[in-house]
């Protein structure tokens, strides 16, 4: 039998969804169901002076209205940060509560503060619009950079600063940068995103009286850990009394990690009026009230000698929590970030520093490449910035610092496994026709525009997991993933992962892991995933660990299938445990004909004995049945890295920037579906590239989200992007038996430094701010123009 | 959204019967379903006339195209007679929005809303429009009043605008990189005798720039209005684009349009 494993494989999920099938959360409509609308505050700091629901209570269809007070006589807990980070004196981080409704004060615009109960959507509309509430409006705090001198947000928060967090050694730093022939410096932004994903969040929440169990349907990448949440800090049912399911999401991008506002509300208040509610949010909602992304402000700088060896690293950023600190919240700017910010490179020395600061705006959080991206921004721009200052080819000067032996100690964390980064660099320069470039900038010029090229080369750590690594820095969970595959006694496989898809393709490619695994044909493996009823438990689908712990927990557990199966089949046949081999779906006996299919010992453990005869093929110690667990926790991340490099064509007279050419090489170690790769190459790039020319979430001074729709808020659309060149180069991880690593985030994480790297080199190395909007590049060209004609 | 009363009419007469001041007219809904459903307007009485058979489908005669006000951006686009007579009409409209959008939103809805960044006012001032409505016509000179405002009295139907065919013309729009609204769109138009540069997009309503008019009736080179320093004071700024900004790229797009005539 071929193996799936490296095939294209067409999609499983697609017939399902290309003809409307799918089954989202919006779709799911209960008997009795109610609406919920929550009045949210339109002020980005305020304190509640009065609410008042009377006229709101007498509307139509009402049911119930519950605030801030009901949710605190409930004691329902609030919405918490998962990881505890240490600041550098010592001191633990600081983080205010964060109820569901909020009772006393509001922190940013969207900050729910009542919700509305009603028969009707309309009605429920209707009815929160007549709710009163009288607010005191204080000023905001709104920029990232002036956070820490602006009024403070939450009492006892001393300069709106949550930690004040190291990593690495200054002392050391020093001393290399005062051996160093140069330094070259940088002050960058990285600018703050909405993620957006196609599907708004949504929950239905049910209550069962008789079983006293709440069901939370909810737009969700975790389940299992959203119950956790729901239950050890929300305290809104004991885990036994709380299921989630999270049926078909679209989309998460790290948006739909979090336990949200509504997720508690509407479960908590299904139990109190005994009905099932249903809140679906509109995209104005998602806006506003969906996790942002990104939003750092940093200084960073290398030390240098003059023929390019790096010396020393520092890093000094701000990053913005906005109003509360929320599940990877914390850790995203810090563990998720400083470790990478070295990059591909051997730096001797290194630290990173991170003030997070609160600011009256939507949380930030984990968003596609979390933390990797900015890192990776800036060290990739100040390498660029370095090969323009010392006169270094860009591709030469990395070259020159990238380390050449695998296992590579990275300078502040991580033992990176497996890879070849000179190799990547190589290809990627071949495929993008780096040598050809002088003749196509000499030919823009021709036209009267400017071409520019970029480069970026980066490592990233994912696949995130080890439990005793991430709960020593400081992680509230142990991030392994489990996996249970059980087979009907009729031979088909049903595999329940805690790897939850939303767009990953995993009813794919653990059906392909599966297949090759037990030699059962793909159509007759199921994959079972998003519902705290259906498995043992699982950690949930972000940092791009489905595949390289999800899917190898999933490989585990099919090897314990396959145990059992040589065991069975050597007491059928008579033969030795040992003398049983396992191929293609058929238990051999070796050096005899004597066989058994995978099929036949499965209908065996399920139906043990003959008809006539005291016989079993169970061996003694083995029980019926033909299920096995594994909880798989890695003993690393892997270590997805390429080379990215883009070419861009500038028109001074617009200030438009065309994306011209785009090529991605990178190493993801094995690959299980080339065709389910390459789409999430290309959706990073989308998203990537989006941050650098397209995306920005603005807030004006008093908080007020200025791109709050589609008008204002520049999604990238395919004709913004030019054919995508995508190519790998494969070494495979040796830390888990698949040799994969993880291709979920790549693209987001290399393409902002990539394209902007091309736009500040057509730019003749002006440095611009992301997005690179017209505008920007525009006034760029024109500083270019005057300095051009003071040259000359 | 608000409840309202749906009505479809049958003709122009109906529909101007049925206006009152809490009514509006639906045509592609593209302006005033998003409007209604973020509560910025609420009507008791919405009038379709996409029902209206007259307001809809495109007339060319030697001089003259005209179109319905009915009729779909996705049919000027694809019309193979507009294309032949003012190539740059088609084109103008094959650059509104989205296809969702191209699909429903109509050519009089648009200019009937009058949006100071929409595509097709710069048409209707570049090719001398004459805009004809249930009860007069009216020239476009005169349509045009200010941001979101027409000479339309309340219940008064465009029934079709009628373009002057040009000699040459172009339109160029430098859009919004989100809403794909133009940020500034210029329409060079070259009849017999002058030349109009409308411009949409940069001021609170659309105009036509006189002092580019003069310098390309007198020269037709975009080499005549090249580094022109226009007046920015009365420009639109916003969080995309400044009013100098937009005062550079008025001289850009209308040298664009220029060139490609
Ligand atoms: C996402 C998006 C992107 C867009 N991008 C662009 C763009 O790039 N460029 C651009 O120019 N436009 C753009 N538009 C607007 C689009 O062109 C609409 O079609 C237009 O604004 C309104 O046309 P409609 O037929 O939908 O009118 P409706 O929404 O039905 O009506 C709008 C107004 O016009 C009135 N009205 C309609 N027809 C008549 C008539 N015959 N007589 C008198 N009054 C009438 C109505 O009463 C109403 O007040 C965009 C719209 C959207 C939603």
């Amino acid at each position: 039998m071929a193996s799936l494993v490296g095939s294209r494989v067409e999609r499983k999920e697609d017939k399902r969804f290309l003809t409307g099938k799918g089954r989202y959360t919006a779709d799911i409509n209960l008997a009795n169901q109610t609406y919920a609308i929550f009045v949210r505050s339109p002020h980005a700091r305020a304190y509640i002076k009065k609410l008042n629901i009377d006229k709101a209570l007498k509307s139509s269809g009402v049911v119930s209205i519950l605030t801030g007070k009901e949710i605190a006589d409930d004691k329902i807990g609030g919405l918490i940060a998962g990881w505890a980070i240490r600041s550098e004196d010592g001191t633990e981080m600081k983080c205010p509560g964060n109820p569901p409704l909020a009772k006393d004060n509001v922190n940013f615009v969207g900050d729910p503060v009542a919700v509305v109960i009603a028969e009707s959507l309309a009605e429920a509309k209707e009815a929160a619009e007549k709710v009163e509430v009288d607010y005191k409006v204080l000023k905001a705090v709104t920029s990232t950079a002036d956070a820490m001198n602006g009024d403070t947000i939450h009492e006892g928060i001393d300069k709106n600063l949550c930690f004040d967090w190291l990593l690495g050694d200054r002392q050391k730093v020093k001393e290399a940068f005062d051996k160093a022939d140069k330094v070259i410096s940088i002050d960058i932004i990285n600018n703050r995103l909405i993620p957006n994903a196609m599907e708004p969040r949504a929950c239905v929440a049910d209550y069962n009286a008789a079983s006293e169990e709440i069901t939370l349907y909810t737009t969700s990448q975790n389940p299992h850990l959203s119950r956790l949440i729901m239950s050890a800090f929300g305290n809104v049912a004991p885990e036994h009394k709380l299921r989630v399911v999270a049926p078909d999401v679209g989309g998460g991008f790290g948006s739909k990690i979090n336990v949200y506002n509504e997720d508690i509300v509407c479960s908590w208040a299904a139990k109190k009026i005994n009905r099932a509610i249903k809140w679906v949010a509109e995209r104005s909602e998602s806006f506003l009230t969906d996790i942002h992304g990104r939003d750092h402000v940093t200084h960073a700088e290398l030390a240098v000698t003059k023929d390019g060896k790096f010396l020393g690293f520092k890093n000094e950023t701000i990053a913005n929590l906005g109003a509360y600190a929320r599940v990877f919240g914390t850790v995203t700017p810090t563990y998720l970030f400083g470790p990478c910010a070295t990059g591909v490179y051997e730096i001797p020395a290194a630290y990173t520093n991170v003030k997070a600061v609160y600011t009256n705006t939507a949380p930030v959080d984990a968003y596609r490449g979390a933390g990797r991206p900015e890192a990776t921004y800036t060290i990739e721009r100040l390498v660029e910035k370095a090969s323009m200052e010392l006169g270094i080819d860009k591709t030469e000067l990395r070259i020159k610092n990238f380390p050449t032996a695998f296992p590579f100690k990275q300078t502040l964390v991580h033992t990176v496994d497996s890879g070849d980064y000179v190799a990547g660099m190589e290809k990627a320069k071949q495929m993008a026709d780096y040598k050809g470039f002088e003749a196509r900038r000499k030919e823009s010029e021709a036209k009267g525009k400017l071409r520019g090229i970029g480069v970026t080369s980066y490592f990233e750590a994912c696949g995130i997991a080890p439990s005793a690594a991430v709960m020593s820095l400081g992680c509230g969970v142990g991030l392994w993933e489990s996996a249970e595959v059980r087979f009907n006694p009729t031979g088909q496989v049903t595999v329940y992962t805690g790897s939850h898809s939303h767009g990953q393709s995993h009813q794919t490619t653990f059906a392909q892991i599966a297949a090759d695994e037990l030699g059962v044909p793909i159509e007759n493996i199921d994959i079972v995933h998003g519902d705290t009823d259906k498995g043992t438990f699982g950690m949930g689908t972000y940092g791009s660990r489905s595949l390289a712990v999800g899917g190898i927990a999933i490989v585990n557990a099919c090897k314990k299938i396959v145990e059992k199966g040589k065991r069975v089949t050597a007491k059928m046949l008579e033969a030795n445990p040992e003398d049983v081999e396992f191929k293609d779906g058929e238990f051999i006996v070796s050096k005899s004909n004597k066989k058994k299919t995978i099929g036949e010992v499965a209908f065996a453990c399920y139906l043990p004995g003959v008809r006539d005869e005291m016989k079993s093929p169970l061996p003694e110690g083995d029980e019926p049945g033909l299920k096995e667990t594994s909880f798989y926790d890695p003993s690393n991340f892997s270590f997805p890295a390429g080379t990215h490099i883009a070419e861009v064509e500038i028109d001074p007279e617009t200030g438009h920037v065309k994306l011209e050419k785009y090529t991605a090489c990178d190493d993801f170690g094995r690959i299980i579906n080339p065709m389910v790769v390459e789409g999430q190459v290309h959706g990073g790039l989308a998203q990537g590239i989006g941050q650098a020319l397209y995306e920005n979430a603005e807030y004006d001074e008093t908080g007020q989200l200025m791109t709050g729709s589609y008008m204002d808020y520049t999604m990238p659309r395919a004709d913004n992007f030019p054919e995508f060149n995508i190519g790998y180069t494969c070494t495979h991880a040796t830390t888990n038996p698949l040799g994969v690593k993880g291709c979920g985030e790549a693209g987001a994480i290399a393409a902002p430094p990539t394209v902007m790297n091309a736009v500040i080199d057509a730019l003749g190395g002006q440095e611009v701010t992301m997005p690179a909007t017209a505008e920007k590049v525009w006034k760029a060209c024109k500083n270019l123009k005057k300095s051009n004609a003071k040259a000359a | 959204m608000k409840d309202f009363n749906y009505h479809s009419a049958k003709d122009s007469k109906e529909a101007s019967k049925l206006a009152s001041s809490s009514s509006a007219f639906l045509a592609g809904g593209m302006t005033t379903i998003p409007s209604m459903k973020l509560g910025l307007a609420t009507y008791k009485d919405l009038i379709d006339i996409k029902n209206i058979k007259k307001l809809s489908g495109i007339k060319v005669s030697g001089k003259s195209v005209t179109i319905g006000a009915a009729t779909k951006h996705v049919e000027v686009s694809n019309s193979k007679d507009v294309k032949k007579a003012i190539p740059s009409l088609s084109s103008l409209a094959e650059g509104i929005g989205d296809p969702q959008v191209r699909n429903r939103g109509t050519i009089g809805g648009s200019i009937a809303n009058n949006d100071p960044s929409a595509d097709y006012p710069s048409a209707c001032i570049a090719l001398n429009a004459t805009i004809h409505t249930n009860e007069r016509k009216i020239e476009a000179a005169k349509f045009f009043k200010g941001m979101f405002e027409t000479a339309l009295k309340k219940g008064e139907l465009i029934e079709a605008i009628e373009f002057q065919i040009p000699e040459k013309s172009s339109y160029q729009k430098h859009p919004n990189p989100a809403s794909r609204y133009a940020i500034v769109g210029v329409y060079v138009a070259k009849h017999k005798g002058d030349v109009n540069v409308a411009v949409t997009g940069a001021k609170s309503c659309v105009y036509n720039d006189k002092e580019m008019s003069k310098a390309l009736t007198g020269n037709f080179s975009s080499s005549s209005i090249d580094g022109m320093d226009l007046d920015s004071s009365e420009m639109n700024s916003d969080m995309h684009a400044s009013a100098d900004f937009r005062a550079s790229l008025v001289v850009t797009q209308a040298k664009k349009a220029v060139d490609a005539c």
